[in-house]
């Protein structure tokens, strides 16, 4: 096996990537560097540029400068579709009330693997059924998908990047409509299918917590630029925490899983009060 | 999908076969619709066989396979290619008002057609295909232009796209008022234009409009899993493996070659594109690949119907047909919309 090949080489890297839209420049000299099997988070204040990054990651958009590379080759080396067979995006979007049933929607995720008349070598129907009863949709599996809640919609699309079978999956802030519960539930799912089958996260969190608890390594975001990267109990500093997102928490380590938890401390003192740069988008 | 496809298409297409005999049959001359199944099972045999000619034709048997059969197909093309058209727009745009009206492309052909029934000297050069030409032209520009103005860096954005067409079509519309301000004399031959009809068309057009009804629609056709992806969302689609911005080019450049081809040889016939592909949904759910075509099929039988009507209501006057089909359609859309309306509220 080319396994222990691979391991060496990160299986996507940025290289001093940069991106300017309109006239803000949004990223500048961002470089990170994937392991294979590892759980990445990314966290930063609104407008620090994450969902920019993820756009670039995935290959829906390209960096002004700077390079990124997929498994040591650049992404535009890659078709949409092989893109797509390997680097599964969930947004944090819900999925339109478009009539498509929940397996129909799910189906949608062998489309990278089919060719121009909608056929694919092999059968599909357990992988499909395999993925609805391991995210608990096949009771659902004949509804519409406006007929869910919000949860349940995140489930399917989670479902159809399910579908995709990749090697790398990105959530660009996945858990943000969704209550403490699904949250939960949601990280819990991805963290044992990234551990059975080997694949890569990478995870764009707005909530700090999850991202301590989920993640094997943070890297923080502010103004375009990498602060830091490293793990939960590396990055999570109070005085990181201050500097970037203008107001100080407290601390706390978690009674079971011994990561760093934050706590706001409330009404203390006006904290909307202290400076805080805010970027667009 | 498959049994849907069946089912519904089967039925479309007796539809359609019972339809087109009917209307073979209505009128001024009257022909009883077992002389017309003879007399089309007699001119294909003949045809096939290469025996008898024109000549030796009676009277109904020309009415039917020279005035009457090449409309009717042409209605049937007519509606195909307008709610092909409507549906892939609707698909790729998202949007359920996309069609070749709101999107500028009707309105562009008009323009060509007036312009050249009003500064009629090319007629000369390509006699009876004058207009259709120019409409066909005229139809493509104005969707040039309004991809354009509906661009941002290159790429265009589907929000603006509608409204870029709602520009269009007013612009050009002015513009087409001010050649009949212009011309009263020749007010009449734009106006019925504009109305549409497809009054004295034979078979020379069908055999235009064949070629981009067959191809434009096969194309449409192999992108029906595309579309179906677009409605989840363009960047959902995007990392599904769809080139976002190249199938949509293609399906608004087969839409509008499509649907300038129809409109160049029909005039302008309103409510088609939109209502045939919204009808469809209500049968057979969102998949396009039952959608786009069931909606050629049906709205093949609008049109067709639309047409039997405009030339049999008030006989021997015809109706403009873009009339006729504003009346079934645009009542149908309201009903529409009061439904949808209603199905919000019980889901609120």
């Amino acid at each position: 096996m080319s396994d222990r090949l691979q391991q060496s080489e990160p299986i996507l890297a940025a290289e001093k990537v940069s991106k300017t839209l309109g006239k803000q420049r949004v990223l500048s000299d961002v470089n990170l560097a994937l392991r294979k099997g590892e759980c990445f988070g990314i966290i930063g204040p609104n407008g620090s540029g994450k969902s920019t990054l993820i756009k670039l990651l995935s290959g829906a958009d390209a960096p002004d400068a700077g390079r990124i590379t997929f498994r040591s080759q650049l992404m535009s080396a890659y078709s949409k579709k092989q893109l797509a067979r390997s680097i599964a995006v969930l947004q944090q979007e819900v999925l339109p009330p478009i009539g498509f049933t929940v397996r129909e929607v799910v189906e949608t995720g062998r489309y990278p693997y089919q060719n121009w008349l909608g056929e694919e070598q092999g059968d599909v129907v357990p992988i499909i059924n395999g993925i609805l009863s391991e995210l608990d949709l096949q009771s659902l599996s004949g509804r519409p998908i406006e007929r869910l809640s919000g949860g349940e919609r995140q489930r399917v699309a989670l479902a159809k990047a399910a579908a995709q079978q990749p090697e790398l999956l990105m959530l660009d802030e996945p858990t943000t409509y969704l209550d403490i519960g699904y949250q939960q539930q949601m990280m819990e799912y991805i963290r044992d299918w990234q551990r059975r089958a080997g694949m890569t996260v990478v995870a764009v969190l707005h909530d700090l917590n999850l991202a301590a608890l989920y993640c094997d390594r943070i890297m923080v975001l502010h103004r375009g630029k990498v602060i830091i990267t490293g793990t939960a109990g590396e990055v999570l500093s109070a005085e990181l925490l201050e500097q970037v997102y203008g107001v100080r928490p407290t601390i706390v380590t978690h009674p079971l899983h011994g990561v760093p938890q934050i706590l706001l401390q409330g009404s203390v003192e006006p904290v909307w009060r202290l400076k805080r740069t805010e970027g667009a988008g | 999908m498959k049994k849907k496809l069946l089912l519904w298409g089967g039925a479309g297409l007796a539809l359609l076969l019972l339809s087109i005999i009917i209307s073979l049959s209505m009128g001024s001359a009257h022909i009883p619709i077992g002389d017309v199944w003879s007399i089309i099972w007699h001119s294909m045999t003949d045809w096939l066989t290469g025996a008898g000619d024109d000549a030796g034709a009676s009277p109904y048997q020309q009415i039917v396979m020279q005035v009457r059969f090449p409309r009717v197909v042409l209605a049937v093309l007519v509606g195909a290619a307008l709610s092909i058209a409507g549906a892939g727009f609707q698909g790729v745009l998202r949007n359920p008002l996309a069609d070749s009206y709101t999107l500028g492309v009707a309105s562009g052909s008009s323009l060509g057609a007036a312009f050249m029934i009003t500064f009629g000297m090319p007629y000369i050069l390509l006699s009876s295909w004058t207009i259709p030409i120019a409409a066909f032209c005229t139809g493509l520009i104005s969707l040039f232009i309004v991809m354009r103005l509906a661009s941002i860096n290159g790429k265009f954005r589907t929000e603006t796209m509608i409204l870029a067409g709602v520009v269009v079509q007013a612009f050009f519309g002015a513009i087409v008022s001010l050649l009949i301000a212009l011309s009263d004399s020749l007010m009449n031959s734009i106006v019925f234009w504009l109305m549409g009809s497809l009054q004295l068309r034979g078979w020379p057009h069908v055999l235009l409009l064949i070629p981009y009804v067959s191809v434009g629609g096969l194309v449409m056709l192999g992108l029906a899993r595309t579309l179906n992806l677009f409605s989840l969302g363009e960047r959902q689609a995007m990392h599904l493996g769809v080139n976002v911005d190249r199938t949509k080019k293609t399906v608004l450049i087969i839409g509008t070659l499509i649907s300038a081809a129809a409109v160049s040889v029909s005039g302008t016939i309103g409510f088609v594109g939109l209502v045939t592909p919204h009808l469809m949904r209500l049968l057979v759910g969102p998949d396009y690949r039952l959608v786009l075509p069931l909606s050629a099929i049906y709205g093949g039988i609008y049109v067709l119907w639309a047409d039997t009507i405009a030339r049999v209501a008030l006989s021997p006057t015809e109706l403009p047909l873009g009339v006729v089909t504003a009346f079934i359609g645009a009542p149908f859309f309201a009903w529409l919309l009061i439904r949808h309306k209603r199905k919000g509220e019980e889901a609120g």
